[in-house]
């Protein structure tokens, strides 16, 4: 493939189009002016993934913003995943802030519809929904591909973008999930990330309808995964967070191990046994590594399940 | 008042479709006050439908009724027989009514006959102003009796905008209806009672979680419950 013919030429772009198995990581942006603190994780996770989400005000709690964390992460020589929700922004302001996203350098954009305000730390702000994540996708498609504006306008130079979404295997109701992932390839998505996999029989079964729709050839899919510290955080996110699916057995697995170092080395094997397993699986394409405030951990995990060196791509 | 237009007739047709035995359902409160849904308007609407299959060479029936409200569980078993007789339901009512007729009949085709927009007082005989967003939050006690969250376009807490302009709002172009500056009319009326210094408060962002913004919202009387 010539470079002319990429739709944004990102690494990203490029891993998955030359067959490589990819893996992304994650990087929160702080809840302060520090800006050193995305420094330090794009230092952390440089060579241990071909790319790096930048979350946009996730759980709704006001951080840096994703734009220019984005580029702080660039700089540090790590491919940014620019998240943008539609919760803070109605359409001009996604737009303008796409175009810059462009003229910086960053071409890979995850769209999302973004947690509620009322999770977060300000929850009696007024919602913007102005769009949905579908809307934003085709949105940032039309923009790309077609030159054109949401209200049509034209323009002289349009912005190249690396489409992502995120979809949860796991959400209900269970069988409208694959069409949902189908309206976002319709839309536009050209890679798309899953809510963090616990229940790896069940996401199974989600990729035997996603293949038996043929998706998995129109998108890349990337399974996500959050490495364990301990067990605290498996209930937590088992009795808590909407949407997640966590077995007992590796609630139990976890609460069978020490606290500190012990867990800690338990969590990393745990997930790099899911890495493995999740990559045999027909149509997933790559690993999206969610090691929320726990981003040492992925360049071992990343070794350990011998992914490394990742690959260079011109 | 809940105010509602008509859809327009294409619109209507098309979310008929091909059905034979079509009910218009009028809703005789707030859409029959503003002349839109009650049984009269009903009755109309009926009658275009009834035209427009002929004129069409279609096959279809058409009835109308009407209920008092459509949003109150009893007065929708008055209605139930036409409702059961029919392939699909073309309620008139506002949007509580149509959703109580879709779940109360489920699953019964129901479509909506109008566009629900807004809380609006009527102004002169066929002219309604919007005055209330049911934000769940009512500020009014400090502005005047004049709600700025939607009758200012911005829905500005602190006075008005720099696009406040003898007296209009910014919004107000050229070729588009005048429309008063909410903080203007606060001002002026404020005055009046004596009381412009509460133009001076600076207000705090407004608590939007009490209104939409905060996801869907349930009422509960607890001692009104029967016992």
């Amino acid at each position: 493939m010539t470079a002319t013919e990429y739709k944004a030429g990102t690494n990203l772009e490029k891993i998955f189009s030359e067959g490589k198995f990819a893996v992304t990581g994650e990087c929160g942006p702080p809840k302060s002016a520090d800006g050193s603190v995305i420094a330090n994780k794009a230092d952390m996770l440089k060579g241990s993934v071909d790319a790096v989400n930048i979350t946009d005000n996730q759980t709704a709690v006001v951080r840096i913003a994703s734009l220019p964390s984005a580029v702080t992460v660039q700089q540090h020589g790590v491919e940014a995943i620019m998240q943008m929700t539609c919760r803070d922004r109605n359409r001009l302001a996604i737009q303008a802030d796409m175009l810059g996203a462009h003229t910086l350098g960053v071409h890979n954009i995850l769209c999302l519809t973004g947690d509620h305000m009322s999770f977060g730390n300000h929850p009696e702000a007024k919602g913007v929904h102005d769009l949905d994540s579908i809307n934003l996708i085709k949105m940032l498609k039309d923009m790309r591909d077609d030159k054109k504006f949401e209200c049509g306008d034209e323009m002289d130079v349009p912005p190249k973008f690396y489409i992502g979404c995120a979809e949860n295997p796991f959400g209900d109701p269970f069988e409208f999930r694959t069409m949902r992932l189908k309206k976002k390839i319709i839309a536009g998505a050209d890679f798309m990330q899953t809510q963090c996999i616990f229940n790896v029989p069940k996401f199974k079964t989600w990729m035997e309808e996603v293949r038996a729709e043929g998706l998995h050839q129109e998108i890349k899919i990337m399974a996500g995964l959050t490495p364990l510290k301990g067990v605290g955080g498996a209930r937590y996110m088992k009795n808590f967070v909407p949407g997640m699916d966590v077995p007992d057995e590796i609630v139990d697995r976890m609460a069978g191990v020490e606290k500190g170092p012990p867990s800690h080395a338990e969590g990393k094997k745990l997930a790099v046994e899911m890495i493995k397993e999740l990559a045999e699986i027909e149509g997933v394409a790559g690993v999206h590594i969610m090691a929320v405030e726990w981003e040492e951990a992925v360049p071992e995990i990343v070794e350990m399940a011998g992914l490394l060196p990742r690959p260079a791509v011109a | 008042m809940i105010t509602a237009e008509r859809k327009p007739l294409d619109e209507i047709l098309a979310l008929v479709g091909d059905n034979k035995k079509v009910l218009v359902a009028g809703c005789d409160t707030c859409v029959a006050i503003c002349l839109t849904g009650g049984e009269k308007e009903a009755e109309i609407l009926a009658s275009e439908l009834r035209i427009k299959a002929e004129q069409d060479g279609r096959d279809a029936s058409v009835e109308h009724t009407a209920a008092i409200r459509q949003c109150e569980w009893e007065y929708l078993d008055m209605i139930a027989e036409k409702v059961a007789d029919a392939d699909i339901v073309v309620s008139m009512a506002c949007g509580i009514g149509i959703q109580s007729m879709a779940e109360k009949f489920e699953p019964k085709l129901v479509v909506p006959g109008v566009n629900t927009n807004m809380l609006g007082m009527p102004q002169e005989h066929a002219v309604w102003l919007e005055r209330c967003g049911a934000c769940g939050d009512c500020v009014i006690g400090e502005t005047a009796g004049i709600c700025p969250v939607v009758r200012c376009s911005k829905s500005l807490m602190n006075g008005p905008c720099g696009g406040s302009h003898d007296g209009l709002c910014e919004v107000t172009g050229p070729e588009k209806e005048e429309i008063d500056c909410a903080w203007h009319l606060i001002w002026e009326r404020l005055k009046t009672q004596g009381r412009e210094d509460l133009m001076y408060v600076n207000r705090p962002p407004k608590n939007w979680s009490r209104s939409s913004s905060g996801g869907p919202r349930k009422m509960v009387r607890e001692e009104a419950k029967p016992v």
